[in-house]
């Protein structure tokens, strides 16, 4: 139960070493032993989103990927969007712009999913927007505000 | 961030759409929710739940628990007995005459287990890991007991009994009457009857519960951070289970919580233990709520079963209603939800004769309370369906047969004549029915979608249109309150009690406050949710805020302005008449270079002369005024919402074409705020309506207890939402507003519920139990 294994990964940047509990998952030893606590925790079996990273740039659920998967591997979180977060990305201006937010717990993960999404198709419609939302649950907003700051994002045409 | 924020066009806060100032923390992952707390030396509890819904602990040991490394302790009922006090009876009922018994509940069960994820021994370990590891050693023997997993089966003669000595389960028989329904009824041309089957089921707030208590030995006291939406109510609990006097219980709401939605405004066996083990172990002790947690044990509104029948007139006018119903409060609740759907019913008609009967019953399901809503959807839509039925047998259209039945405008403030929950009068204060209704069929191009709906069925698609109109009570009292302060940077910090979750507090009182003390929006800084900073507070439900701390607000806000102006008077030698507060400054009107920052304001106003001096010129210190405000009763919002659809009745699926939803909530602080909240209520209303079900076994056994088998929508599920407001504003407040907080989910299910009957009219399916899912869709067509 307690077997440990001491990893390295590249979170937002920077190199980072960390002694973990083989058990652990990735969320769990981002937010616990490296205090980035932007990635939230909100059903621990895949559906929710809220603990969504990048890892090698493509989404991940960090609540079902255990550390040492991540072993030698690129990470990127909410943290990394905005190193200063008096100045926000343009998506997450736009977030602000269009009410976006409101509790804010699944945020980052949405952030994380729409940021990957973008990169790759930096003009998605309405519908490919909404097909990326729908790998996360929001209680809050209804998506709504959340379609309509990608959809402002993209025509503001900063996502190209 | 750095432009300065907007102002109305009068020059105010109060109505512009400001985006808020909680965002920037949020998205950039450095929001403050109870689990991201750091907190040196923490150790983690978990808990060991009941496996079964209703049984006798013969034998709990804990031994093998004790002895894994990392363990810290293991309690049972038996450890933490100087603090199994009988919990404090809920809610009474505001009915005069009602019947309520009350089961005594203790943090963990004395006597038996009452349902499956009751809490029987609590865990605390260096890990959470490690504390759920000891969960599995700790072994309890069970004896057995029958059963009730239904208020049918709880109501029913001879039935097992969730509290033996109140000799049955009947939680609560409540009834109301208006005029004389036997009589009415008697005497109608035409009258209808109907079963319906309403589910609500949890909140799921993405944030489940949490709680972080520390213990100071040297204060005998308590910090508990504690994500709940009453941290006085809970101040109030813990001081009473550990016999301390309340100002050695500080509850502090995180800056940030995860969403409450009802269930965080009720006290848990969980917020007891952390603080019985932080005080144990001289540690802080944190328990996080997992989502299985949430499912089987935090507080949910479950099924009611109204039996409802109208009375009416030939050109479909209501004479009578009667509707009598049960309701699920499982093994512990308060009676907010099935109070408050009952004088939901009525909604916007007038309706001269009522009989009203609730009886709500223990089962052997976890506790209830109230769900985001809190028993206003069952009620609209229980009047709605029989609105849509009386239209049908009379063969009127029946948005018609609404308009028919509207309360007029000029006839506010209106008595229905029933008791509401908060204890007064459900009086309407104010509202405008057939405008809200009228707009809205405008806005869905009502007549033209029936056309369309028209040819549409001839080319054999089954095309739906639902409307649905409702009032909700909101803004309940008793009261919030408001310190307003002027600190030494010339910040006015505004204190106020209920926490947000997500509804821009931050925001929209600062708006408030901005406004009555007369300064910029970005001079100011708000706290909520701390009982160390304001001593009484109510919290966050019932869309109460706004209207209980708003003019809590403006009225300190007016009050402390005048003690500025009071200062400003004397070190600018001028009349506080003369003076005006522009830029951070007191300066005298029309002379811009004669003014004080309010920095220096603070410094005089707060005592700063010198040591040992005295006051200048009779000036009293303290830059500081409170207010609580009390409203008289509560308001009344309003909506319309109108819906369009499809159903395929070949796999039962529901597409939605248009949903305009018109909403009336008084006067508005902030307009992007309001709209955030419709929507996110109105997604909540169609989760309800096709989605989610809280199903359990007869044993009591949750059959639904992962987001894969209780399906929330997701951002592909739910429509565009088009929304309009109308605003009459309430006259029991000085700032007008009602509330907003639940008002987009009211009238989903019935809007769902009457479009769904209308596509399948071909198929004379009669929806009468909710959620309308694919399934259930496919058995109304098959008449399975």
């Amino acid at each position: 139960m307690s077997e440990t294994r001491t990893i390295a990964l590249t979170v937002n940047g920077q190199a980072r070493q960390v002694t973990v509990d083989v058990r652990t998952t990735l969320v769990d030893v981002l937010r616990d032993q490296l205090r980035l606590t932007g990635a939230h925790v909100g059903c621990e079996h895949g559906v929710c989103g809220a603990c969504t990273v990048l890892l090698d740039r493509e989404p991940v659920r960090g609540c079902l990927m255990l550390a040492v998967q991540a072993d030698r591997r690129v990470v990127e979180t909410v943290e990394g969007l905005a190193p200063n977060p008096a100045h926000l990305n343009p998506l997450q201006a736009e977030f602000v712009r269009h009410h976006g937010v409101q509790c804010g717990f699944c945020t980052a993960g949405i952030l994380m999913s729409l940021t990957a999404a973008l990169r790759d198709n930096p003009a998605p419609t309405e519908a490919e927007i909404r097909e990326t939302l729908a790998g996360h649950l929001c209680r809050c907003t209804g998506y709504q505000g959340m379609v309509d700051a990608v959809l402002a994002l993209v025509a503001s045409g900063v996502a190209r | 961030m750095s432009t300065p924020a907007a102002r109305t066009p009068e020059g105010g806060y109060i109505g512009a759409p400001i985006p808020r100032r909680e965002d920037a923390r949020l998205l950039t992952g450095r929001g403050t929710f109870v689990d991201d707390l750091e907190m040196p030396g923490v150790a983690h509890a978990a808990m060991v739940r009941s496996p079964h819904a209703h049984a006798r602990v013969r034998r709990i040991d804990t031994t093998a628990a004790r002895a894994l490394p990392g363990v810290l302790a293991v309690v049972t009922a038996a450890d933490i007995e100087d603090i199994q006090k009988p919990w404090p009876a809920r809610m009474p009922s505001p009915v005069p005459g009602s019947a309520v018994r009350h089961g005594v509940r203790h943090t963990l069960p004395r006597d038996k287990i009452r349902h499956a994820g009751e809490v029987v021994a609590a865990v605390v370990a260096e890990s959470r890991a490690l504390a759920e590891d000891a969960c599995d050693l700790v072994e309890v023997e069970y004896e057995l007991l029958p059963v009730v997993a239904t208020a049918a089966a709880a109501l029913a003669p001879g039935a097992p009994l969730v509290y033996e000595q109140l000799g049955d389960n009947v939680a609560a028989h409540i009834v109301q009457r208006v005029g004389n329904p036997e009589r009415a009824f008697a005497a109608a041309p035409h009258t209808l009857g109907e079963t319906f089957r309403v589910m609500r089921g949890g909140s799921h707030s993405m944030e489940g519960r949490g709680v972080v208590a520390r213990y100071d030995e040297a204060l005998d006291a308590f910090t508990v951070w504690d994500a709940t939406q009453m941290p006085h109510a809970i101040r109030a609990i813990l001081a009473y289970l550990f016999d301390l006097p309340e100002h050695r219980v500080r509850v502090i709401a995180p800056p940030d919580i995860g969403g409450g939605l009802g269930p965080k405004g009720s006290f848990y066996p969980e917020e007891a233990l952390a603080c019985w083990l932080a005080r144990h172990l001289r540690r802080p002790v944190k328990w996080i709520e997992d989502r299985l947690e949430h499912f089987v044990s935090a507080a949910q509104e479950r099924e009611q079963i109204h039996t409802v029948e109208i009375a009416f007139t030939a050109d479909g006018t209501l004479l009578a209603l009667r509707d009598v119903f049960t309701h699920d409060i499982g093994m512990y609740g308060a009676l907010v939800s099935p109070v408050i759907t009952a004088c939901t019913v009525p909604g916007p008609y007038r309706i001269p004769n009522i009989h009203s009967e609730v009886w709500a019953a223990y089962t052997n399901l976890q506790p209830t309370g109230a769900v985001r809503g809190a028993g206003r959807p069952q009620g609209v839509l229980v009047m709605e369906r029989m609105m849509d039925r009386m239209a049908e047998t009379l063969g009127l259209d029946p948005a018609d047969v609404r308009a028919r039945n509207l309360i007029p405008a000029d006839a506010f403030p209106y008595e229905v004549g029933m008791w509401f929950r908060d204890g007064a009068p459900l009086t309407y204060d104010s509202g405008n029915y057939p405008e809200l209704l009228r707009r809205a069929l405008e806005r869905a191009d009502y007549a033209r979608a029936r056309q369309e709906q028209a040819a549409l069925r001839a080319r054999g698609v089954h095309r739906g249109i639902g409307v649905a109109i409702c009032v909700e009570g909101v803004g309940l009292g008793p009261f919030e309150g408001a310190v307003l302060r002027l600190d030494g940077r010339g910040r006015v910090i505004v204190t106020s009690g209920a926490p947000p979750q997500g509804q821009g507090y931050q925001t929209a009182f600062a708006q408030i406050a901005a406004d009555a003390v007369g300064v910029r929006f970005e001079d100011i800084d708000v706290v909520t949710g701390d009982t160390g900073a304001i001593p009484y507070g109510i919290g966050s439900f019932a869309s109460r805020v706004t209207a209980n701390a708003g003019p809590a607000i403006l009225s300190a806000g007016g009050a402390l302005r005048e003690k500025i102006l009071a200062v400003g008077a004397h070190m600018l030698e001028a009349a506080p008449a003369d003076l005006e507060i522009v830029d951070g400054a007191v300066r005298v009107r029309g002379l811009p270079d004669r003014g004080v920052p309010l920095a220096q304001i603070a410094r005089l106003g707060n005592g700063g002369v010198a040591f040992g001096m005295v006051m200048p010129g009779g000036l009293s210190v303290g830059l500081e005024a409170s207010a609580y405000f009390t409203p008289s009763q509560a308001g009344y919002s309003a909506s319309a919402h109108v819906c369009i659809l499809d159903v395929d009745a070949a796999t039962g699926e529901v597409t939605i074409v248009r949903y305009v939803v018109g909403h009336d909530c008084g006067n508005v602080i902030n307009p992007l705020i309001v709209e955030g909240q419709i929507l996110g209520g109105v997604a909540h209303g169609l989760s309800n309506a096709l989605y989610e079900e809280a199903m359990y076994d007869a044993q009591g056994q949750s059959l639904a207890s992962s987001f894969l088998d209780y399906p929330l929508p997701s951002a592909r599920e739910m429509p565009r939402i088009e929304m309009f407001h109308l605003t009459t504003p309430s006259p029991i407040n000085p700032l007008g507003v009602k509330g907003a907080g639940e008002a987009g989910t009211l009238p989903v299910t019935a809007a769902i519920a009457g479009a769904v009957e209308d596509a399948l009219r071909a198929f004379g399916v009669r929806v009468n139990r909710m959620p309308l899912n694919p399934a259930r869709i496919s058995d109304l067509i098959h008449g399975t």
